[in-house]
């Protein structure tokens, strides 16, 4: 008796989904590691080449450059917006970095990454004044800016690409030198992870980004600078795409005009998989970096097991899918779990 | 005088306008601009992608997205070449190609209607699902084995004329939208849903499911795409409209749909099509390469809603000086009468 009555004023308990299967899909982390784990073991089966050091440095590798570009996505995604010209910015600032040293081969590396992030700061920045001054929808301005930055890229390369011969060796060392037995990009990636994932958990812009993305009306009213704070999250991830750009070239070496075409929907697709709702408010940077490790996985791993690379993008679509549909079910029992909460 | 001016300020004015000065400019430069083979080749160019702009609009005005297209065109173009490789009569093949992708816009629809995932997450997941099935499907091969009514169909023009038959296909498909969206009782409710979901739904409109006929009807024209393009390549190939769900989308746009749903029409929408038409044709013709238009193109479609917003804030400054005005003189007389 006094028990119900206890039961009937205590406020309405935080849903519990027992099972481990409710852990793993209400903590998209869990469920990503276990779905790396799953992969990796699978894959060890057939070939041991899999888990030699050297491959899982070339995962880490070609997975640091999107992992960076995914963080700055998740900013912007956060706030309510979206920035569909990364891979524009990341193949401008790559072409114009790897041109620089074709001409002018005295300079430093550190100069050439200080001119990748000065251009890619430039690029977030009229994205950021179109969406916040403009007031133009975030996914037309950033879908005319993918055209734009584009054909400011194929004008200026005119037909012609920058060859690895062209550039010095030390540029191409950039990614392959080891620091603390991790290759830079790798250690780029995890810097700029954490230091996200610092920002957004416990200072006040971050926690303001989320309260944007919830409810951008509400986030103006209680004295939130909504209009700064997103002008400065397509900033840095304008940012982001301009060192991603530098190790772009310095990755890959050979760098024509179109080099990261259609990088925008695996970078969209890293930060959806890794639990970041697309309409904002929600998700967190280990999640996104999981996702992005675990594209790089599948990518991987599809390559050592002699399966046709066609099939990745069809994984990474089912992947997507899967993810929200998830976020879906959860959300209704997470409903349901209120629900019958508050009945008793 | 002024209440003329206000209606002449919209979109398609500005749309004609500019078109009118592309054509202006294009015939200008080039003496092979407004030859009737430019015309014909320019627009046969533009076909599949202004084809699916149609259906794309109705989504658009609904408040939901679609940037699966072009991977269901590819997939479409994909199983074509697939099914007539392997001996399938023609005819069956493209009944199939299109009951393909109605499957395709089904999975879009059901995912989006029914459990209520947002259309651009679910349309970016089959966007690489679809093109990736594509490529399984039919490899990095492709398939030229068509007879040859069905490939002349693709770039023959109507005998006598230089309207490509592929024209036809757009002028019907743009009537019967236009009919279905200005002057239907569904019309009506795209527009109620685009513009506000929850109340469309208390007024008993059946949001789901007119969703998921959309998406499905996009798919399906989307295939259809894939089939015209197959057969004026007279190559069916995975790849085949890589990348255009962007142009489509823009052209959209650019025609004066709003992202957010429940506002456009299918007037500025062919306008906004025959702008990029005539735009690429000239600076084709100019020898400016295609990347390199895409800046024009980038630039218009920022400028277009950059304008609408202007044009809007002017309109709505303009109202609501009218209405203060009025309430004036209304308070004017009431004091005069209590006087």
């Amino acid at each position: 008796m006094l028990d119900e009555r206890a039961a009937g004023i205590a406020a309405p308990r935080p849903p519990r989904l027992a099972s481990w299967l409710g852990v793993v899909a209400r903590y998209r982390a869990v469920g990503l590691v276990l779905a790396l784990v799953l992969l990796g073991f699978g894959v060890s089966i057939e070939t041991t080449r899999f888990l030699a050091l050297g491959n899982l440095e070339n995962i880490l590798r070609s997975v640091s450059i999107l992992a960076i570009v995914a963080v700055g996505q998740t900013l912007v995604v956060l706030t309510r917006n979206i920035d569909l010209s990364v891979g524009s910015s990341i193949g401008l600032v790559a072409f114009i970095s790897a041109d620089t040293l074709k001409h002018h081969p005295g300079i430093g590396v550190g100069a050439v990454v200080v001119l990748g992030l000065a251009i890619g700061a430039g690029l977030g920045i009229i994205n950021g004044l179109l969406v916040v001054v403009g007031e133009v929808p975030a996914i037309v301005a950033t879908l005319g800016t993918l055209y734009v930055y584009r054909g400011v890229d194929f004008l200026l390369a005119s037909g012609k690409e920058v060859d690895a011969s062209d550039v010095p060796q030390r540029f191409l060392n950039l990614t392959t030198t080891h620091f603390l037995g991790l290759p830079i990009p790798v250690l780029f990636a995890l810097a700029i992870t954490t230091i996200a994932f610092y920002l957004l958990r416990s200072t006040v812009p971050g926690r303001e980004l989320y309260a944007i993305g919830s409810n951008p009306d509400a986030a103006g009213l209680v004295g939130i600078r909504t209009g700064r704070l997103v002008f400065a999250a397509f900033l840095i991830c304008g940012l982001l795409c301009g060192l991603a750009g530098v190790l772009w070239s310095s990755l890959y070496g050979t760098v024509g005009a179109s080099a990261a075409t259609g990088f925008e929907l695996q970078v969209v697709a890293a930060v959806v998989v890794g639990g970041v709702n697309i309409f904002g408010g929600s998700g967190s940077v280990i999640g996104v970096l999981l996702a992005a490790i675990f594209f790089g996985t599948i990518d991987n791993a599809l390559a050592i097991l002699n399966i046709s690379a066609f099939w990745l993008q069809a994984i990474t679509g089912a992947a997507i899918l899967a993810a929200v549909a998830l976020d879906a079910f959860v959300a209704l029992r997470i409903r349901i779990a209120l629900r019958t909460g508050r009945r008793r | 005088m002024r209440a003329y001016l206000l209606r002449l300020a919209r979109w398609e004015t500005l749309l004609v306008l500019l078109l009118g000065g592309s054509i202006w400019v294009g015939a200008s430069r080039s003496s092979g601009f407004l030859t009737s083979f430019n015309l014909s080749a320019a627009s046969s160019d533009m076909m599949e992608r202004a084809i699916i702009a149609l259906p794309l609009t109705l989504v658009i005005v609904s408040g939901e997205i679609d940037i699966s297209i072009a991977s269901t065109l590819g997939l479409a173009s994909a199983v074509l070449g697939t099914l007539v490789l392997g001996g399938v009569p023609l005819g069956a093949a493209i009944f199939v190609t299109l009951l393909v992708g109605a499957l395709c816009g089904l999975l879009n629809g059901l995912l989006i209607a029914r459990l209520g995932l947002p259309s651009l997450v679910v349309t970016l997941g089959t966007l690489a699902l679809y093109r990736g099935l594509a490529y399984v499907v039919l490899g990095q091969d492709s398939a030229s084995a068509f007879p040859s009514w069905f490939t002349s169909f693709g770039f023959n023009t109507i005998p006598g004329t230089l309207v490509p038959w592929t024209a036809l296909v757009f002028a019907g498909l743009a009537v019967a939208v236009y009919v279905l969206l200005h002057h239907s009782v569904l019309g009506r409710r795209l527009y109620a849903i685009g513009n506000n979901a929850e109340a469309a739904r208390f007024s008993g409109v059946h949001i789901a499911r007119i969703k998921i006929f959309l998406f499905i009807l996009t798919a399906t024209v989307s295939a259809l795409a894939g089939v015209i393009l197959t057969a004026r390549f007279s190559s069916a190939r995975a790849d085949n409209g890589l990348g255009w769900e962007i142009d489509i989308v823009t052209a959209v746009l650019l025609g004066g749909v709003s992202i957010f749903g429940g506002r456009g029409t299918i007037f500025g929408v062919v306008l906004g099509l025959m702008l990029i038409g005539s735009l690429r044709s000239g600076l084709s013709l100019a020898d400016v390469t295609g990347e390199i238009q895409s800046i024009v193109i980038g630039s218009l479609l920022i400028c277009s809603v950059l304008g609408t917003n202007i044009a809007q804030r002017v309109r709505q400054r303009a109202l609501s000086r009218r209405l203060t005005a009025q309430l004036a003189t209304v308070g004017r007389e009431v004091e005069a009468a209590g006087s």
